[in-house]
Order: structure tokens, then sequence, then C-alpha cells
């Protein structure tokens, strides 16, 4: 668990973070969104000391990170930046090696775990793994870096706009695979994004920063249905959050007792997707099913429009 | 900046017009059989030999010398040998595209060209005569330049590896060394000198790259924390390049001059630094003026180099643990380094030219030969100053060149699809 109290950061006059509190809990995913130059990567930053605070602290797992030397500390938690910062003089399996060097490990210890990390990563060590990052493509760059970034097993894994610099379809990619890292490690994430679709559909919990301040600190479906100010509301978007609401709920999460001989949906389908392919077949309902492919329940188009209002 | 790297050592082709024209409208009529360079070689190579001294006979070393003819001097098969060798490597620079048989016919024709001008100064030579002086003529220097650069573009159009590059490089200054010495050229000018000066050769040849070296040492020990500190700190790095810069415009005689009155009264004041060589004149000023010309390039090219460095990879070395000395000896200075060597290479190449002039103010070196025989009006005695500085410094250049590839060569392009 990372608690961030009171949390200031001062360049001469200018304040940059402003009395930030947060806590993210343990095996969670915390997205920190706002504007450029709202705070957001310094605040990020002031968590593994990359910036050191002006005043506050920072507890990780109930110790103040300032009881160890930085770079010390910095070796426990993962970190990856936008562009990827991989090494160009060093392989690709060297750069996932970094951190476990630092530290020391055995080299039979470091060669299986890049090997289990390229292999997770769907990069084929006998092709990857002695290759330069250059010759990688962006998405494969991007995920060697998160490889990297992991390579020690952190508790927790800090990464400022990782997508930042990939195209749509790759970046819906690499998200869904971050999620399924999150799930498979239960790895403590914390996110900063300007994109608040991103911030959405990867945060368990997410902070809207603006001028420094944390404005809002909640689950996505509160900010959306339960704005704390008309920034937030801005932020999340009014004209269309009654999708972005949709968006949150998997089919399997509505589905009622029941079948339909309407289009087959996959659980795992949001409740936006859904209500779009009833909009498209025009049919009433859908028969949502697992991946197995055992019938779950059925949605109806009613059932989905009560659940587009708070 | 005024002296930047002038590695332009070997031919300025004297080109006269006619041949130029008519080079022109061969190039348009022939053009995809013809090779052009091998052309431009050959006319030139041909109208020195054609119309230029091959030997110069002097009856002692300062007289104005007088040129013989090949014919007069040596047997007719003899005589004619060169020019029908010469003859046959102009149509393989000209026909033969194949980099490997223009390498060879250019090595050969030097070999032969080297061996005719020796059999020559030997049939001019009366026996046992050590007065008369045999020097190789305007056409042998014109038509020796055409066949090294001959040889060096097929050198470049082989792409040797690195290390094939430097070994090539031993092989030719070894090879030269072992024929200059144990060869027929006892009676060549600039060889009579050598055996005048054997002794002094060695001793200045070693002080001469000593003074090169052990100033740029001295400069990489001072430039490279100094460079890494501009890069750390931008007010400073304007002040440090800005007075590195004014001392870089200083002429190296006015810096010689600048230096000797302080260095003259330290070695006054203090008998232990006198003891220790340092003195007004002699080889500490033009150390001193050496490494402080040394110090822009390298601090420039550090600069340079740390800044290209990416920030992202600095950023996530720093943010996975490693401590600032980490980030500089694991990430920045190997990236940088090969702009670094970039900027040594420049200082090594101009040093060896430099401590040249140092012989001016006691410094020794090489260039004690071309000052002497300035003097003398000997150009003999200038020669064998000249060409081994130049050879060093081509030398040197090689070498730093191989390196800096040698630490860039990572695979490129895209990785074969397995998948």
């Amino acid at each position: 668990m990372i608690q961030i109290e009171n949390l200031s950061k001062q360049y001469g006059a200018t304040t940059v973070v402003d009395g930030v509190s947060l806590s993210i809990e343990r095996n969670s995913i915390a997205v920190i969104v706002g504007t450029s130059g709202s705070g957001k990567s310094t605040l990020l930053r002031m968590i593994n000391r990359l910036v050191e605070p002006t005043s506050g602290r920072v507890l990780l797992d109930g110790a103040d990170t300032r009881s160890e030397p930085a770079h010390l500390l910095r070796r426990r938690i993962g970190y990856a930046i936008q562009g990827h910062g991989l090494f160009p003089h060093r392989t690709v399996a060297e750069n996932v090696a970094t951190v476990p060097r630092l530290l020391g490990w055995p080299q039979d210890r470091i060669r299986a775990r890049v090997r289990e990390l390229l292999q997770i990563f769907q990069l084929d060590p006998a092709l990857y793994a002695d290759a330069f990052p250059h010759q990688l493509s962006g998405g494969q760059q991007q995920r060697v870096g998160v490889a990297r970034a992991l390579a020690a097993e952190p508790a927790v894994l800090l990464m400022d706009e990782p997508f930042g610099a990939l195209d749509p379809i790759i970046r819906a990619k690499a998200q869904e695979d971050l999620l399924e890292i999150q799930r498979r490690f239960g790895t403590t994430m914390v996110l900063v994004t300007h994109d608040m679709d991103e911030a959405f559909r990867l945060g368990h919990r997410v902070a809207v920063m603006s001028q420094g301040r944390v404005l809002q600190y909640d689950r996505p479906a509160v900010l959306l249905t339960n704005p704390a100010d008309p920034f937030v509301a801005r932020m999340t978007g009014i004209s269309d959050r009654a999708l972005k609401l949709l968006a949150l709920t998997t089919a399997g999460e509505a589905a009622m007792p029941g079948s339909s001989d309407g289009p087959k949906v996959a659980s795992s389908a949001s409740l936006r997707e859904v209500l779009s392919e009833l909009l498209w077949s025009g049919a009433r309902s859908a028969q949502v099913v697992e991946e197995g492919g055992a019938v779950r329940g059925e949605l109806s188009i009613a059932t989905i429009l009560a659940r587009a209002r708070p | 900046m005024r002296r930047w790297p002038s590695s332009t050592y070997g031919a300025r082709a004297g080109s006269n017009r006619g041949t130029t024209l008519e080079l022109r409208l061969a190039i348009t009529s022939h053009a995809a059989r013809i090779d052009r360079l091998g052309l431009l070689l050959s006319l030139v190579g041909a109208a020195a030999y054609g119309g230029l001294p091959f030997v110069i006979f002097k009856a002692n070393r300062i007289v104005p010398g007088e040129p013989r003819e090949l014919a007069q001097v040596l047997p007719a098969w003899a005589a004619l040998g060169l020019p029908a060798v010469l003859l046959l490597t102009a149509l393989v620079a000209i026909g033969i595209a194949d980099a490997r048989r223009r390498l060879t016919a250019a090595f050969g024709a030097i070999g032969v060209l080297a061996l005719t001008v020796a059999a020559a100064a030997n049939a001019l030579t009366p026996v046992g005569n050590k007065v008369v002086r045999v020097a190789p003529g305007a056409a042998f220097w014109v038509v020796l330049i055409c066949l090294g650069l001959l040889a060096t573009d097929a050198i470049t159009r082989l792409r040797p590896r690195p290390l094939t590059r430097v070994l090539l490089l031993a092989l030719c200054i070894g090879g030269g060394i072992a024929a200059l010495l144990h060869g027929p050229f006892d009676n060549l000018s600039v060889m009579r000198e050598y055996a005048v000066n054997a002794g002094r050769f060695e001793v200045e040849l070693l002080r001469h790259i000593r003074l090169a070296a052990g100033s740029l040492l001295a400069a990489v020990i001072v430039a490279l924390p100094l460079g890494i500190l501009c890069h750390r700190t931008p007010r400073l790095r304007s002040a440090v390049l800005g007075t590195l810069n004014v001392i870089q415009t200083i002429p190296a005689i006015a810096l010689f001059g600048i230096l000797m009155a302080p260095l003259g009264a330290l070695a006054a004041a203090w008998p232990v630094a006198a003891a220790l060589g340092i003195r007004g004149i002699g080889a500490a000023p033009a150390a001193v003026a050496l490494f402080l010309y040394a110090l822009l390039p390298i601090v420039a090219n550090t600069v340079v180099g740390l800044r290209r460095v990416s920030r992202a990879a600095v950023d996530a070395a720093a943010g996975m643990g490693m401590t600032a000395a980490q980030v500089l000896a694991r990430i920045e200075l190997p990236l940088a380094l090969p702009v670094i060597l970039a900027g040594i290479r420049v200082v090594l190449v101009q040093n060896i030219g430099m401590v040249t002039i140092a012989a001016l103010i006691g410094g020794g070196g090489l260039g004690t030969f071309v000052f002497q025989g300035i003097g003398q009006t000997a150009i003999d005695l200038v020669l064998l100053g000249a060409i081994p500085t130049v050879v060093l410094a081509f030398s040197a250049s090689v070498l730093l060149d191989a390196l800096i590839e040698a630490l860039e060569r990572t695979p490129s392009g895209p990785l074969e699809s397995a998948a």
C-alpha cells in the first residue's frame, strides 16, 4: 500500500504539486489523470524520489520512503516511461536484466527471469533476446520497457504515460496486456496519463489533477455520476457520460437469468459494446455467453439503459 | 574554426584545362563502362610522367638539381618496364571494376615505381661516392600519389572491417619500413639524409610521438571531466567553451611566445621546476600549448556526445535505481563515446602536425629536420621530417576511425521474422 501524505513540490516561487494526499491500495491500479502542467508526472516521480518533495511524505507499506537511499528504494519499485527509455547499446535481454543485475542476482536466475518475462510479453527469446532495441517495432519496444520495469518482481510499478507513443490499435492491446499482468502478479500500479478513456479503462481508482491539486480521487463510476467539481465533469466528458458509464460494466456483470434468441455477446464485452450490437442488429435483447460457450444469461435493452443513469 | 581537421593529406591533383575538357567528353560518351576516378588518375599520372622530371641529379646536397631521363640512366628494358607497368595499371584503373584487382595493380605499380627510382639512383651514383644526391622528381611523386589514391579507393570499395583496416595499415607501414631499411634504396637522397641522421631520427621520432600523445593524454584527463561538468551545468558550458575558443584562435607560434615568459619565470623562481624540465623554451611550452589546443575539441565533443544521449534512457536508468555514477559509466559515457573519440581523433591528428612547429622553440620532434632542412636549403632533409609526420598523422587517423567504427558496430536492419 502506498500512502501519500500532504505532498508538495515547489520550484522557487512556483508550486507544482500542492498538498496532495492519496492512498493507493495493494494490488490495485491507480491512475493519475490531468492536463499537461497539472503536476501529475511530478507527483509520480516523488513516489520513487526522482523528485524530492518540498514537504509531506510517502509511505510504502507503512515505511517512510526517505528511510533508505533513493537508489536502493528505486530498485524495489518498477519504473516505465513514455518512449520506453530502452538503452540503445544494450540488447533486449541486457535491458530487461538491468535491475536484477543492480541487485546482484546470480546469472542463472537472471537468465531464467529474462526468458520468462519475454515469453509473458509474447517476445520469442530465441529471436529477440539478443536483438537491439532499434530492431523492434514500437509496440515491441514498449513491451520490453514494461518487462524491464517488472524484472525484479517489484510490488509497485510506476508508469508515466507508458502508452503515449503508441498508435490506437497497439495501445488498446498494450492496455489489455497490462490488465492481464496486473491480475497475474497482483502488482500495485500507479499510472499517469492525460487520456481519460485510458484512465477509465485501467484504473480501479482515478485521481483527477489540475494545477498541482487532486480535485477528486474515486472509482471511475463515481467520477462520472458524481463529479466533485466542474473541471472534473469537463475532464470526464459531459456529452457522452452515459456511454462512458456503460463502458465501465461488463455484460457478465449485468446479465439477467434467462435466455434470448438475439445476437450472442461475450460476457467480457462492455455494456456499451452490447448496446451498439443491439442497435445495429435491431434485436431487443442479447444472449450472454461465457468464454467456453455456456449461457450466462440475457441482456435486454431496458436493462442496459437502466445502467446508463446514475 | 582555424585548425580543425585538415585530414586531406595527399594529392592536390594539378589539372590543366585541356585534360579536364577531354575528361568530360570521355565521361559523357562512355559513362557506363569507364571508371571515372581511374580515368582521372590515369590522365593526371600520364601528364606528370610525360611532362615532369622523374629523377633529379645533384652534384652535392645544396646545389640546384638537374633532371635526368630514365632512358639515359637505365638499360632499355628497365627504362621501358616502368611505363609498361604504369600503362597496364591505368588500363586496370579505367576498365576493371573488381576492387581486389585494382588494389593488386596499385600495390604492384607502387613496388615497380620504387624499384625503378632506386635503380636510377644506384646507376647515377658512382660507387663509394657519398656527396652525389639523387632525388625522386616531381613525376615520381605525382604518380605515387595517383597510385596511392587508387589503392585507397580500392580499399574503400572493399569495405574492410575495422580490424582488417588496421592490419592492412600495419602491413603497409611495416613493409615500407623494411623495404627502405633493407632494400636497394640507400642511394636515394632522403635515405642518404637518414643514414647521416639515423641516430637522431629515432630519438626525434620518439620525442615527436611522446609530445603528441602525452599532451593528448593530459588533455583527455582534464577535458573529459570538464566536458561532463559543462554538460551538467549550462552556465559553465558557455564560459568554458568561450574561453577555449579564444585559445583556439591564437596562432601556435604566438602561443609558444606567450608561454615562454611565464614558464621561464617559473623555472627561475623554482629550481625544482627547472630540474623537471620546465623552461621558457624546449618541450615544456610546446606540451602546454598542444594541451591547450587539444582541450576545445575534446570538451566540445564530450558535451555534444552527452547531449545526444536519449533523455528517456537516462531518466529510465535513474528511475530503475542506478546511482549517478552508474548512469554516467554505464549509459551516458558508452553512448557518447563515439563522438568523444571523434574529438580525440581530431586532436591526435592536429597534435602530430603541430609538434612539427614545436621544433622552432627547441621542443624537438621531426620538425627539427624540417627547420634544419629549410635553413640549409636541403630539401631532402625537409622530406626526412615531413614524410614520417604525414605517415604518423595518417596512421593515427586510420587507427581511431577503425576504433570508432568498431564501437558503433551493432547489428542493424530488421530482424528475420521467424514467426
